[in-house]
């Protein structure tokens, strides 16, 4: 009985991150629209947008290669492999004990790696710079992220996001400082990593200052669908990320009663809208930076990260 | 007894090496000599497995060579079973690519003789129970090797690579040497046995390891020491640098772990953070240069570099472990030092029998001038993809279960009890964590530029995918890559009696957790199962492509590129190998490596072409190297006069110094 119902929590939550994926992104686009007085397309206006890039014809560079027709499917199935290992509304998932938070980074890393790939593929300057600018800023943000890692396993004693996320929500932790830097290191990667401003624009047509956009510019129909439904589930898995370490409160537990799973999936739904509307509300209220001023944003991340880990053994226990 | 026989496949390829001189004429000689030298490298392997998975037991055996009152100890334990492993499979995949990659050498009769020697003396290293077998077996390794990169030696850069590297081998032998002096101590006791129970100030411990530091080091490419092997292994034909960077660079490791961890007896914990800091240096200087090197077999070397100071690190780890006295945590970095070891091996002979391959269709090793090749070398292609995803540490091949171990290792330091290592070690992981975020951005220049795009030239145009033996070597070891990447516990689990020999512990054995999970220290505190990574990887994109093909669309249509609606159809328009270096050498090259960017615009209204320059200098040949070498130019010239006395001078000259080293003699007294 355990079984299946772990079972089942892990498929409702699979399901769950696709499906609010495109949601969260017509909210964060919306609030943006209201906070620049327009009116903004409605809320499900990705799921649309999706729909028709489905149905459309694949319009193929004359000579791309296999790698460019099979990397949509394997950055969308590593993308969501990682998001599904992250608890969104519960944490006694099933398989979560397949990869810790190291591994779900180094996922995020593989669909990174065969983008990045698939840019220089059909052979244009725009998939090079592209490439060549994801890999500059994946190479920043990524030890970033790591030094983050060490800190949260630090205080947790443990690189499972299940611990780590039950630990916090124990009462015994308290406020930490070295938490708080992390929290501030976690959240200047995410904006890297889904490529938002100020670091990248996503919705930029601009073409010297796209750099994620650059690099998928030669896709077309149901490929482009399945990777810009990836970056919606990245932009999902680095919220829950961030609310399941940080804010675990009303994540039900493994082993805890249907109730308690309707609310915390209205919790964990709760804390997505407050993430995407601080997202808008941010990204409305800072300009763009230059690609060379990008590295600095993110030395600020990884100088958080270090300090907060070297903090921990400074202030044991305060 | 599996040391005799070990013993007796090194002894066949060095006479293998003899008959290779007397049959380096003959038409089919290449074929015979690297299918003859499969053989007893592929014994060798087995000898090795069976060391590990087997019984277990060390065999030691006296052969009446060398030194007359000495012999030739050899032994064969576990980690030098471990290390024998890996010498035969490169060995033995490396000989079975040759067969078909050897017939397109110029001049087979400067490779074959060299060739089989040089896997002999490696195995002999391995098995050396006494200061002089491994020295000399060492010094034949070296000897050998520099031979083999001489092969082209009508090219300059050859020649110059070949001479930096003998000086270089020389200087790491010479380390080797007093440190096997200082090891032996007065009594002179050469044999390891002897070596092990000698007892040692930590003066002289610290003096020991220093050497090793410089002697393994140099040979395995530490920084500041590694500026030899960039250019030594390209230089060699391409089956040679993929053993000397798959299989090599480890020898020179299984010689730093013998004397460290084994005959050296405890070492003190402040000497660890020098590994770690050097290891973690090594690591990022290394893969900074590759990024920034446009010839694809300097890259790859460079690349090497930068593993073995992620090794180094992990064994600095190990040290600092081991001297608190944290068996559990020691034995898991020693396990991520070797299983990374191991997956170098594996990759990295890929990656540069594909670059082999490269070479062979196209006749070039500059990235500039490739392009466009999975159209060409469909397989070939395929096979190095799955080398530059293991090797940038991505799961869920064998690279990121190496790399996922050394990062639990890291996390274990809160529980030293040095807050200056506590201090320390998250810093170093934080530098690996960047050296493992630039492979990937190196690997995807170095695929991106030379597999993928449009060709950028001829040669790229016309390239045919290689021969089977070729294909058949490569595809082993890309294999080899995904099995140890998705049973990363069965790697483990071989590895461990390796482990527990040198350090007394293991890691818990890994076949007996569920599901195949990797579980290094608790449940509780960190899992990695690289099989379900994969399962599940492989179902969701097939079952995604399943369903938008089935209920969407799977129309399709070839056009140009769209390019923003301005596609140039001249390739030197894509993102070539210096522009994509070109972000992350403004960001980390101008401090690291002193790169300078120059652009020469012609003043308004001319319509001359602009200029765009870079300038790099090797901080470290022009820091170090440099004034050593213009030191020792000048004493030479300076004592160059000494060469053209009379015949009453030099008398003089031996009188005087006869009668100066009297004097100093007397004063001593």
């Amino acid at each position: 009985m355990a079984l299946i119902a772990n079972l089942l929590i892990q498929g409702a939550q699979m399901l769950l991150v696709v499906a609010v994926a495109p949601l969260l992104v017509g909210l964060v686009r919306k609030v943006k629209a209201r906070l620049t007085r327009r009116r903004g397309a409605p809320l499900i206006q990705p799921y649309r947008d999706l729909a028709r890039l489905m149905r459309k014809d694949v319009v193929l560079a004359e000579n791309a290669s296999w790698l460019f027709r099979a990397v949509p499917y394997l950055v969308f199935a590593a993308t969501w492999v990682a998001a599904a290992l992250v608890p969104t509304f519960a944490t006694g998932l099933h398989f979560s004990w397949t990869a810790d938070l190291i591994a779900i980074v180094a996922l995020l890393a593989s669909a990174r790696f065969f983008l990045a790939l698939a840019g220089m593929d059909v052979g244009t300057s725009f998939g090079g710079i592209g490439s060549s600018r994801e890999m500059m800023i994946a190479s920043m943000a990524e030890p970033a992220m790591l030094l983050t890692v060490f800190a949260m396993a630090l205080v947790a004693g443990s690189t499972q996001l299940s611990t780590v996320s039950q630990f916090v929500a124990s009462p015994d932790v308290g406020l930490r400082v070295s938490l708080a830097m992390a929290l501030v290191a976690l959240i200047v990667v995410a904006i890297a990593e889904n490529a938002r401003i100020p670091v990248d624009n996503p919705a930029t047509h601009l073409e010297l200052t796209m750099v994620h956009e650059a690099m998928v510019l030669e896709y077309s129909g149901r490929h482009l669908a399945m990777i810009e439904l990836a970056a919606a589930l990245k932009l999902v898995l680095y919220l829950s990320l961030i609310t399941c370490v940080f804010v675990p409160w009303g994540i039900a537990a493994g082993d805890a009663g249907a109730l308690s799973y309707v609310t915390g999936l209205l919790i964990y739904l709760g804390k997505l809208t407050v993430g995407g509307v601080a997202l808008a509300v941010f990204e409305t209220s800072i300009a763009k930076m230059r690609v060379f001023r990008v590295p600095d944003f993110l030395g600020a991340a990884l100088m958080l990260g270090l300090l907060g880990t070297l903090l921990l053994f400074v202030s044991r226990g305060l | 007894m599996p040391v005799e026989l070990a013993a007796i496949c090194s002894g066949v390829l060095m006479a293998l090496a003899g008959a290779a001189i007397l049959l380096r004429q003959h038409p089919r000689a290449s074929v015979t000599v690297y299918a003859a030298a499969t053989v007893p490298c592929g014994i060798a392997t087995v000898i090795g497995l069976t060391g590990l998975l087997g019984s277990g037991v060390t065999t030691t055996t006296v052969l009446p060579v060398g030194l007359p009152w000495l012999g030739a100890h050899l032994r064969l334990d576990a980690l030098a079973s471990f290390f024998l492993t890996i010498v035969g499979l490169g060995g033995a995949v490396t000989s079975f690519y040759a067969i078909g990659y050897g017939r397109h050498e110029p001049e087979p009769g400067r490779v074959l003789p060299f060739y089989p020697g040089f896997l002999g003396a490696m195995m002999a290293v391995v098995l050396a129970d006494d200061a002089f077998t491994f020295l000399l077996s060492w010094e034949v390794m070296s000897l050998l090797s520099w031979g083999l990169v001489l092969t082209h030696h009508r090219e300059t850069e050859t020649r110059h690579a070949a001479y930096v590297y003998l000086v270089m081998a020389a200087f790491g032998t010479m380390s080797l040497l007093l440190a096997f002096g200082l090891l032996a101590g007065g009594e002179g006791g050469y044999a390891f046995d002897a070596i092990r129970a000698g007892a040692r100030s930590p003066a002289t411990v610290t003096a020991i390891l220093a050497l090793m530091v410089l002697g393994a080091g140099s040979k395995a490419g530490l920084v500041p020491l590694h500026v030899w092997l960039p250019l030594a292994h390209p230089a060699a034909p391409s089956h040679v640098s993929a053993l000397m960077s798959g299989v090599m660079t480890k020898v020179a490791l299984y010689g730093f772990i013998r004397v460290v961890f084994d005959l050296l007896g405890p070492v003190e914990w402040w000497v660890s953070p020098a590994v770690i800091v050097l290891g973690a240096a090594t690591a990022v200087l290394g893969i900074l240069n590759a990024l920034m090197e446009s010839d694809i077999k300097k890259a790859l070397a460079y690349s090497t570099v930068e593993n073995i100071g992620v090794i180094f690190a992990a064994l600095g780890l190990a040290l600092a472990f081991r001297a608190s006295a944290m068996p559990a945590a020691a034995a898991l970095a020693f396990t991520a030092a070797l299983f990374h070891a191991f997956n170098h091996m594996a990759f990295k002979s890929l990656l540069f029998m594909g670059a082999g391959a490269v070479l062979n269709a196209t006749g070039a090793r500059d990235l500039d001038a490739l392009g466009g090749l999975i159209h060409r070398m469909p397989v070939t292609s395929f096979l190095v993809l799955v080398g530059v995803t293991a090797i940038s540490a991505l799961p869920p091949l064998n690279g990121f279960a190496s790399e996922w171990l050394i990062f639990q290792s890291v996390l274990k330091s809160p529980e030293l009890p040095q807050v200056s290592l506590q201090m320390l070690i998250p810093a170093a992981g934080g530098l690996l964590a960047l050296a493992a975020a630039l492979a990937a951005a190196a690997f995807v220049r170095i695929y991106g530029v030379a597999f993928l795009g449009r060709a950028r030239s001829d040669a790229a145009r016309q390239a045919v995918e290689v021969d089977r033996f070729s294909l058949a070597a490569m595809s082993a070891l890309a294999a080899l890559c995904v099995l140890a990447g998705i049973f990363p516990g069965a790697v483990i689990d071989a590895i461990a009696p390796a482990v527990s020999a040198t350090l007394d512990a293991r890691l818990p054995q890994q076949s007996d957790q569920p599901w195949l999970t990797l579980v290094p220290i608790a449940e509780s505190r960190s899992t990695y199962n690289g099989m379900l990574v994969m399962l599940f990887i492989a179902l969701s994109a097939s079952a995604s492509a399943w369903a938008v093909h089935r209920f969407a669309s799977r129309r399709l249509r070839r056009a140009p590129a769209w390019d923003c609606g301005f596609p140039n159809a001249d390739p030197v328009t894509q993102y070539g190998a210096g522009s994509f270096a070109q972000p992350l050498r403004r960001v980390l090259g101008t401090i690291l490596l002193g790169s300078r960017e120059e652009v020469v615009m012609p003043p308004p209204g001319e319509l001359g072409a602009a200029r765009h320059a870079v300038h790099a200098r090797d901080l470290i040949w022009d820091g170090i190297y440099a004034p050593v070498t213009r030191a020792v130019g000048a004493a030479a010239n300076r004592l160059n006069g000494l060469q053209f006395l009379t015949i009453r001078r030099y008398l003089g000259l031996v009188m005087f110094s006869l009668v100066g080293l009297l004097l100093v003699l007397t004063i001593w007294h």
